[in-house]
């Protein structure tokens, strides 16, 4: 009897130590052979990337012109007195460019110039004069109680106010209802992006009648490169330009015999874009987003053709834009020859009128806004770079904030679906462009906080990179899909036959110390 | 001599006289000319190639950022800048060109896809870009091109050397590739006509309709992109794209047995303009087998005749001038009819043809045979000969044999580069001298290799390409061919340049080789798993049960007769045993 007892503590613990180096050795052998492989991300940054609180700070200086403050006022405002510079000078431009030379403001930052009440360099019924570059010219009646609320109008006009914020912000946050009049310009201008291609194509669907000419070249170089050039520190920028023969409007026009004329309803003007664009051909040599603008010169079985907005009158430029597309424009050219003419006519078009129009859809397109500045407000005439600098800073606020919002949704979406499909690698260096992209965010948003735009605008749209580098990764995709019934029919050859003794003398050995341990309490009893 | 149509050429049409004037700006000449010609073949068939030719005067050996485009398309202008393309010659082909039955075609291409670009010699990296390049024009043609990778690309030493301007010869900035799966349809022909300037809306364009043109025995699309010299002197180079369209249709299948071709029957239009936009818009009928109009006839009549030594022959062409508003007569609209008179007479045999098969039996070995055919009765020529085999048939090369008329013959020049396995493909050039009137045969044997499961392509069953082998040689010549290059000659005569008078190029590919390969169960893997799982669980098993099951002595059961008799006994009343 003694033998058998044995013999069965034998068996019974023979079993345990085979279920033990199945739970230490093989369970966790077949855990780390068949674990996919998922590089380290640093989760907790980028959940505090998702809730994370913007905070713009912009420098500005005031510079109080002498006479404007008295010796009592002066103890209370924290800024020193300078300068009796230009009281002579006539005009406030003359005023502006002289002040400009005095001190050369970062990018991001502003000067307010306060200049005496009595002082006759801004005209009667204006207070506040926008310069060029970063510069504001202010006149103030009582100093100290108007002197906040003025500046934080300047500031409002010149760097950033919360609409803009909140367009640039619009596809991530939800916008307050009832502001119509901001969504449609902010879902007008492209989205923030590290380059454009601008082409610019003429469209001669009636190459028989017209031989349509037009100095490109010339033009992109007299009208458009000096915007981009002022433009380049935001994205960067390349054109091309074709001809494209025997293109059409997706929509017939319809004639007018009152104006004896066709014309092209706004209803319709929805419909022209599509047959074209499959003619415009994709961009080959880079992925970023394409800014078309068109030249449509009617043929001559057409002309002229006009385009009539909602109230049926004719549009003066003869273009419209599409949002986020491009611009395109129609180009009479009936009027230049006479009935008589012999076929094929050659055509010489005034490029000044064309580019004249497409600099202000392109202006529109790229989101440089001249909202209407609040009363008592003189904005300087554009200067020949058409862009003033207090313009271009404006711009690159709102696109570091939108490339930071973008970088925060690509990022944090990304660890969400990484979170919640378990099949998916990540290699290292996809975890080190997330780093990388966490990194330059945090270093964005502290850059905005400390005002330094330029550097913000840098950090942001490495972020960019980043993030869209880690998010488009074809090697997230390789081992997507892997079924789990597929797993199972590979596992369940092996696994069943080899857990199943051992689960079965398990539950044994537990029954029967169990039924033991009853024996032993009904001796006590 | 050989006398050539004057037109109007050298117009430069597209400038604004204002250009001119324009200090410091580079005048830029835009041409465009498109052709069409048709052969009648002597089998009833007829054979039609387009041809379209831009040409655009740039300075392109120095980067210039921004890009005007007038009549090049802008998207192949764009890809030739970003990857620095020297040359660019891809053509989409289906169907095989029948050497023996139609006679040489003007532009040769094999089945399928096939891509050799020339890159300049600022070119780094020229692999990955060479890699970025074939997935754009993939995405710029719709075809498979992203499939071409290190494995299925070459480096030819001296077959394929630069067709235009250029001295760079280095063979590194060359690349070859060919898919000889892909199968050219519609998709392909849409984007090939949309960079033609007029598109499919005007001049000879208007022929192209997908669905007759994919209805025929024969059809291959080419694009082709090289810097030419304007003048004799080279002093301006320009690009030039030729677009060519080769189509033959069969007599049987669309002319229903009748030997009678119309441009209707053939396209289903009619023309009835030139493009407006090129300089030259002409058909060209071969009528050299037909001189008194015995053989077929052609109505409408023209009154112009053309000659042009075209691949090593002079041959006679009617010339219908697109740009003239009586060739479309008072229907205003030209309709070509060819009816023949006579199934007689006998096409002039090619003199250098080729063809290729696979030998042997079973799934473990095989042999390649190249036969290169030389018709000429009395000139030897030497050609080369360029194989690309994939990696998995391992080439035998010490098997390499070369016979001519029996006899051992020496190649002058062999380069071989073996595979590496998922790496790269064998590659084999050979300079061979081809005696008069003979067959030289090339032979070499493989072994087929065992794939990765995963490497099996989709339906392995069907077997595995081997692209054509090409065959390109200086074949001699019966009339002196002509020389200069820049000289005005039908699109067609003018696209291998000639560099002497006694010989002209040619280059013939062979048939692909249909490979079949050892191809396993593919639910193999499973049964692997499930058959090694039990039988490690089946050990497990029995070992499990003897560590853990307990052991104890038992009283052996009794027999079956001492049982019987128990029973007997029990019945008895007696005590068992």
């Amino acid at each position: 009897m003694a033998t058998t007892e044995v013999e069965r503590r034998r068996g019974q613990l023979a079993a345990l130590s085979i279920a033990a180096v199945v739970i230490i050795v093989g369970v966790p052998l077949w855990w780390r052979t068949t674990e996919t492989y998922r590089a380290w991300l640093p989760v907790n940054q980028i959940n505090e990337l998702a809730n994370l609180q913007l905070q713009l700070s912009a420098d500005v200086e005031v510079v109080f012109a002498r006479g404007t403050v008295t010796p009592e006022q002066q103890k209370k405002v924290p800024t020193q007195v300078v300068i009796s510079l230009c009281l002579f000078c006539s005009s406030p431009l003359e005023a502006d460019l002289s002040l400009h030379t005095l001190s050369e403001s970062p990018c991001g930052s502003l000067v307010v110039y306060v200049i005496p009440e009595s002082s006759t360099l801004l005209p009667e019924d204006v207070d506040v004069y926008i310069g060029q570059r970063r510069t504001a010219l202010l006149r103030i009646e009582q100093l100290l109680a108007h002197l906040e609320p003025r500046i934080k109008q300047v500031l409002q006009v010149m760097s950033f106010s919360h609409t803009d914020i909140t367009a640039a912000l619009s596809d991530r946050v939800r916008l307050s209802p009832g502001n119509k009049e901001s969504i449609a310009d902010s879902m007008r201008a492209f989205k923030s992006s590290p380059g454009y291609e601008i082409t610019f194509s003429l469209l001669n669907p009636d190459p028989k009648s017209h031989r349509v000419h037009w100095d490109i070249e010339g033009a992109v170089q007299t009208y458009i490169q000096p915007l981009l050039t002022k433009l380049a520190p935001l994205a960067n920028f390349s054109i091309d330009s074709q001809t494209l023969y025997y293109a059409m409007l997706g929509v017939n026009p319809r004639y007018d015999s009152s104006r004896s004329a066709y014309t092209l309803n706004s209803d319709s003007l929805a419909h022209v874009i599509n047959p074209v664009e499959a003619r415009l051909g994709s961009n080959a040599a880079s992925s970023n987003p394409v800014l078309n603008f068109l030249l449509y010169v009617p043929d001559a079985h057409h002309s002229p053709l006009h385009i009539h907005d909602h109230k049926k009158q004719e549009v003066l430029s003869n273009a419209f834009h599409s949002p986020r597309w491009g611009g395109i424009m129609v180009y009479n050219v009936n009027g230049f020859y006479g009935p008589e003419a012999v076929f094929p006519v050659d055509i010489n078009i005034n490029m000044a009128k064309v580019m004249g129009v497409f600099l202000a859809q392109l202006r529109l397109l790229l989101g440089v806004q001249s909202s209407a500045p609040p009363p008592g407000f003189l904005v300087a005439p554009c200067s020949s770079t058409g862009l003033a600098d207090w313009e271009l800073d404006r711009l690159m606020w709102s696109r570091t904030v939108e490339n930071v919002a973008t970088a925060t949704t690509t990022i944090t979406s990304l660890a969400q679906l990484l979170d919640q499909i378990g099949n998916i690698v990540i290699n290292d260096n996809i975890a080190q462009q997330v780093s990388s992209a966490v990194t330059s965010l945090q270093l964005a948003v502290a850059e905005l906080e400390a005002g330094n735009l330029g550097f913000a605008l840098q950090y942001s749209k490495e972020a960019i990179l980043a993030s869209e580098r880690a998010f488009f990764d074809p090697s997230l995709l390789h081992l997507l899909y892997f079924p789990d019934d597929q797993k199972f029919a590979i596992y369940i050859p092996l696994f069943l036959p080899m857990c199943v003794p051992i689960l079965l003398s398990l539950l044994k050995i537990v029954s029967e110390a169990r039924q033991k341990r009853r024996e032993r309490q009904a001796k006590k009893d | 001599f050989v006398f050539i149509m004057r037109c109007n050429f050298r117009i430069v049409l597209f400038l604004p006289p204002g250009l001119y004037k324009t200090p410091g700006r580079k005048m830029q000449i835009w041409l465009f000319y498109e052709e069409l010609v048709i052969r009648p073949l002597h089998s009833g068939d007829i054979y039609a190639s387009f041809q379209f030719r831009t040409v655009w005067e740039t300075d392109f050996m120095r980067g210039n950022k921004v890009s005007h485009y007038r009549l090049f398309p802008k998207s192949l202008g764009q890809v030739i800048s970003k990857f620095s393309v020297r040359e660019l010659h891809i053509s989409f082909t289906q169907g095989y060109w029948r050497t023996m039955q139609w006679g040489q075609p003007f532009q040769p291409s094999p089945p399928g896809a096939e891509l050799w670009v020339w890159f300049q010699d600022s070119v780094t990296d020229v692999d990955g870009t060479w890699k970025e390049l074939t997935n754009v024009l993939s995405g710029i043609f719709c075809a498979s091109l992203n499939f071409i990778d290190s494995t299925n690309t070459v480096q030819p030493s001296a077959s394929f050397k630069p067709l235009g301007i250029g001295n760079e010869t280095d063979h590194r900035f060359l690349r070859y590739a060919t898919l000889p799966r892909e199968i050219v349809c519609t998709e392909n022909l849409t984007p090939w006509k949309k960079l033609l300037p007029c598109g499919s809306k005007a001049g000879l364009a208007v022929l192209l309709k997908s669905e007759k043109l994919f209805h025929s025995s024969f059809h291959s699309q080419a694009v082709h992109i090289r810097p030419v010299c304007q003048d004799w002197q080279c002093k301006t180079t320009s690009w030039e794209l030729r677009q060519t369209l080769n189509v033959v249709f069969d007599l049987h299948n669309s002319a229903q047995g009748k030997r009678e071709w119309s441009l209707f029957k053939m396209f289903s239009r009619t023309l009835t303009e030139a493009c407006p936009l090129a300089s030259s818009s002409k058909i060209y009928i071969d009528i050299t087998d037909n001189p008194q109009g015995e053989q077929f006839e052609v109505s409408p009549a023209t009154p112009l005749l053309s000659q042009a030594v075209v691949l090593g022959d002079r041959r006679t062409f009617s010339v219908y001038d697109l740009t003239q508003q009586i060739t479309f007569g008072t229907v205003r609209s030209l309709n070509l009819l060819i009816r023949w008179k006579s199934s007689e007479g006998d096409m002039l045999r090619p003199l250098l043809h080729a063809e290729r098969y696979v030998a042997g039996y079973g799934l473990q070995t095989g042999e390649i045979h190249t036969l290169m055919y030389n018709n000429h009765p009395y000139r030897s020529f030497p050609v080369l000969l360029l194989d690309s085999v994939p990696w998995y048939l391992r080439l035998y090369i010490h098997t390499l044999t070369v016979t001519s008329k029996g006899k051992d013959n020496k190649p002058s020049y062999i380069h071989y580069q073996p595979s590496k396995d998922r790496l790269r493909p064998h590659l084999l050039e050979m300079l061979v001298q081809l005696p008069p009137n003979s067959v030289t045969e090339v032979t070499v044997q493989f072994e087929r290799a065992l794939l990765k499961w995963t490497e099996y392509t989709p339906d392995p069953n069907h077997g595995f390409y081997v692209g054509s082998s090409v065959i390109s040689s200086l074949v001699p010549s019966i009339v002196a061919m002509d020389t200069n290059s820049t000289r005005e000659r039908p699109l067609f005569s003018s696209f291998f340049p000639c560099k002497e008078e006694s010989s002209y190029f040619v280059r013939v590919y062979t048939e692909p080789l249909l490979v079949n390969l050892p191809t396993p169960d593919f639910s193999m893997p499973y049964n692997v798993i499930c058959l090694t799982c039990t039988v490690v669980a089946v050990g497990y098993g029995s070992l499990y049960n003897l560590l853990t099951r307990s052991f104890q002595i038992e009283e052996p059961s009794p027999g079956l007769a001492k049982r019987i008799a128990n029973i007997i006994r029990k019945m008895r009343g007696v005590p068992p045993l």
